[in-house]
């Protein structure tokens, strides 16, 4: 069962990918039943060098929560973008990751956003699984 | 009495669904042990193999980080409210 995300929530993961470059960009995935309605910017926090790392803050992933509240929806996931990377998980991504929800990943190419792909924590834990992503339309 | 303890999204296909669970305890310390005995598998999630939170597990008790109170020490009575706040965290290839 695909990840379906709407076109213009597609086009702001990889606009805010392109704006943040070379740094790491990161924001909420919200919407339903596995279909990404809209996401939201987030700030990257990072303390260990934005180009190869993110982190959302406590107080923000609240807001997120809040806004998904507010729009009657829930909160599915989170995306960040990997600078000059694959759209593949890391070692530190698996260490981090958080059961249920999606991982949205793009790449960001020498500025431009490229493949992106979504990803699953494993229950045990162990790995994550990549899901296919559709693009839909409102 | 029982203390409330909020349930972040992710955590809660864990919790019978639920977005708030009760557990005894007088310290944050026994309250989560009290909820991981219950609902078992939040374990793996908050907890690492050497049974330490996880650095991206934030506990508050009100509206504080416990990192800043007395950590798992710290005591609750059934007027707090504890939540389990998230921080999400990753990036690319070193």
């Amino acid at each position: 069962m695909p990840l379906v995300i709407w076109s213009e929530a597609e086009a702001g993961i990889r606009h805010h990918g392109r704006d943040a470059y070379p740094h790491e960009c990161c924001g909420a995935l919200i919407g339903h039943d596995r279909v990404v309605t809209e996401t939201m910017a987030l700030p990257n926090t990072t303390a260990e060098g934005p180009r190869r790392r993110f982190l959302v803050r406590p107080d923000d992933y609240q807001a997120a929560e809040r806004r998904a509240s507010e729009l009657q929806a829930e909160l599915l996931g989170f995306y960040h973008s990997h600078p000059d990377s694959p759209a593949r998980p890391s070692q530190y991504d698996l260490d981090h990751a958080w059961p249920v929800f999606a991982y949205v990943i793009v790449a960001v190419t020498a500025g431009r956003p490229a493949e992106m792909t979504s990803w699953r924590l494993r229950r045990d834990r162990s790995t994550f699984d990549e899901e296919e992503i559709a693009i839909g339309a409102r | 009495m029982a203390t409330k303890i909020l349930i972040p999204t992710p955590l809660r296909t864990y919790t019978d669904k639920q977005d708030v669970v009760e557990a005894d305890g007088a310290t944050v310390g026994e309250l989560l042990a009290n909820m991981t005995a219950r609902y078992t598998d939040l374990r793996q999630h908050l907890y690492t193999d050497e049974v330490k939170l996880r650095c991206f597990v934030n506990i508050y008790v009100n509206d504080d980080d416990i990192r800043y109170l007395d950590k798992e020490q710290t005591p609750v009575t059934s007027d707090d409210t504890v939540s389990i706040i998230p921080s999400v965290a990753g990036g690319g290839a070193q």
